[in-house]
């Protein structure tokens, strides 16, 4: 295991929610001050450093730039600052573990950046750091990652649980995840977690939370893993009091459906970017929300297991390696991201929310899915239900607190 | 007169909501939409505009950098001889602080028919796209 592992599984055998939050800036001295604050917060946590979007998208030249001329950054320039200055900035911060946050469809020089600062832990995966956020071609990114896992010997965790932010139904969310954490796997990387974004209904979530476990234990079997929740990805709640009780939520929900690892938003999400208390603010609140919540033990089956059971079969069914098998599967629509206007994704799934709250499939494309699980009776797919869905959850946790 | 409009993201842009929302929108004014999505870099939306010889251009992005950007994707379509007259309009969250009258002025100077990046925005957007789709229709049948 790593270290960055190693602190998640000692603090699940205490019973405790390791809780983390984003957090980048581009001087060493705020990145550290951050980092400090964090591990100071009252709460089970864990570091994060991420990086700006000119090192997102690889161009460090433009990064080196800003840096020299004091410009803003959003994020810390990693592959641009030496390797001795990330070290400076974790100095002293032994035992503390820092995972590096990135969204890049070509990590590969970011991996080999953290690992030459001493860091061990990072995120993101082929198709979910390229299908939403870039025009990169799926293949050129399945290289890059391919690439890079090699290379890695750290702790690598998946973002495919978290597609699009929201709208995405869990049954595909899950399989991704899987999907990813094994293409991992057979690249070489022996420690791995798994996330799911926090969707619109707690018990649909408990249960996808549940069914990305049962999956784990078959297909990664071999490997250390644990599960990551989210705090709600999509439109957030306007309120301070309404923002809070849908990151709380996201505790309660990680702690019911035994993951081991949340990670916050804070007050300010819906506004701007947040500060380093209004961060330390939010990993105590979760913290908190997930010392009052207990592990459920079973859930109700409304089908999530089953549907992305299905599709992680169909797509492991296709010939080549793992990396292979997802592009065929996003050529073939197997698996098709709904609302995803990447060139490589087919298109041809809708989804929507029902009057429950759960997310449903209004079409379900070519993708293994029973038509059973596909609900026609949901609203006209037009462009006023559609802001009605992604402002849904910001809505009800808004009014709820007033 | 085809009413087809190309939509698109800005080059520094990974945001898709607005896009697909806006897709929506105008497929419900009556539009046909070529939707490009996110990261669109100059040089490819000139192409794909050249391609495609849309009615109209809508440039829409919220990631605050939409000010900068937007000089950059209009200057590259201004310098293809094909695309000198094709009306462009550019819209969302624009600057990292809110809506900047001189800023969007200044995105009206470099060539944008409209630049609706305030709390009327798509309201006025909606406005914009009934009336453009009226003028071409009444310029068709002239």
């Amino acid at each position: 295991m790593t270290g960055f592992a190693d602190a998640v599984a000692r603090a699940a055998a205490a019973g405790r929610l390791v809780v983390q939050p984003r957090m980048g800036m581009a001087s060493p001295l705020e990145m550290r001050a951050g980092l400090l604050a964090v591990r100071g917060a009252g709460a089970t946590t864990v570091g994060t450093l991420t990086v700006d979007s000119y090192t997102r998208v690889g161009d460090h030249r433009a990064a080196l730039t800003a840096l020299h001329d004091g410009a803003r950054l959003n994020g810390y320039p990693i592959v641009s600052h030496h390797p001795d200055t990330t070290r400076a900035v974790l100095d002293g911060l032994t035992g503390f573990p820092v995972q590096v946050r990135h969204g890049s469809a070509d990590p590969r020089a970011i991996f080999g950046a953290l690992a030459a600062a001493g860091l061990d832990a990072t995120e993101g995966g082929p198709v979910s750091y390229c299908l939403p956020y870039s025009r990169k071609p799926l293949r050129d990114s399945v290289e890059h990652w391919t690439e890079a896992c090699e290379n890695f010997s750290g702790h690598l965790e998946t973002f495919g649980g978290c597609m699009m932010g929201q709208l995405c139904p869990p049954g595909l969310l899950v399989a991704l995840s899987v999907l990813e954490a094994v293409f991992f796997r057979f690249h070489g990387v022996r420690s791995v977690s798994l996330s799911y974004a926090q969707q619109t209904n707690a018990d649909q979530d408990a249960e996808a939370i549940r069914a990305l476990r049962v999956l784990a234990a078959r297909f990664l079997s071999d490997v250390d893993w644990h599960v990551v929740v989210y705090a709600y990805m999509g439109v957030f709640p306007r309120t301070r009091a309404g923002a809070r009780l849908l990151n709380d939520n996201a505790a309660r929900l990680a702690v019911r459906a035994g993951a081991e690892r949340l990670i916050v938003k804070t007050v300010a999400e819906a506004h701007r970017i947040p500060t380093v208390a209004e961060n330390v603010d939010a990993l105590e609140s979760a913290a908190e929300a997930a010392a009052q919540a207990e592990p459920e033990q079973s859930f109700a089956d409304t089908g999530v297991l089953a549907e992305a059971t299905a599709l992680v079969e169909a797509v492991l069914e296709l010939p080549g390696d793992p990396g292979e098998a997802l592009l065929a599967a996003f050529r073939r629509g197997l698996l098709d991201v709904p609302y995803c206007l990447h060139p490589d994704n087919a298109g041809h799934t809708r989804s929507h929310i029902d009057d429950t709250g759960r997310l449903r499939w209004s079409s379900a494309g070519a993708m293994p899915i029973p038509r059973s699980s596909v609900d026609r009776s949901g609203p006209a797919p037009d462009s006023a239900s559609l802001l009605t869905a992604l402002h849904r959850v910001a809505h009800l946790h808004d009014a709820r607190t007033h | 007169m085809n009413n087809l409009v190309l939509l698109s993201g800005t080059a520094s842009d990974s945001h898709t909501w607005n896009l697909v929302y806006l897709q929506l929108l105008l497929e419900e004014a009556g539009h046909r939409v070529i939707n490009l999505g996110a990261c669109v870099p100059p040089v490819l939306l000139a192409d794909e505009c050249e391609a495609e010889q849309p009615d109209l251009v809508v440039l829409s992005t919220v990631n605050g950098h939409g000010y900068q950007d937007g000089p950059r994707a209009i200057a590259e379509l201004r310098s293809r001889p094909g695309l000198a007259a094709v009306p462009v309009v550019i819209g969302g969250k624009l600057g990292t602080g809110g809506p900047e009258p001189v800023q969007a002025d200044a995105l009206r100077a470099a060539g944008f028919a409209e630049v609706f990046d305030d709390e009327t925005a798509i309201t006025r957007f909606r406005e914009f796209i009934t009336t453009n789709a009226l003028c071409r229709t009444a310029g068709t049948a002239s």
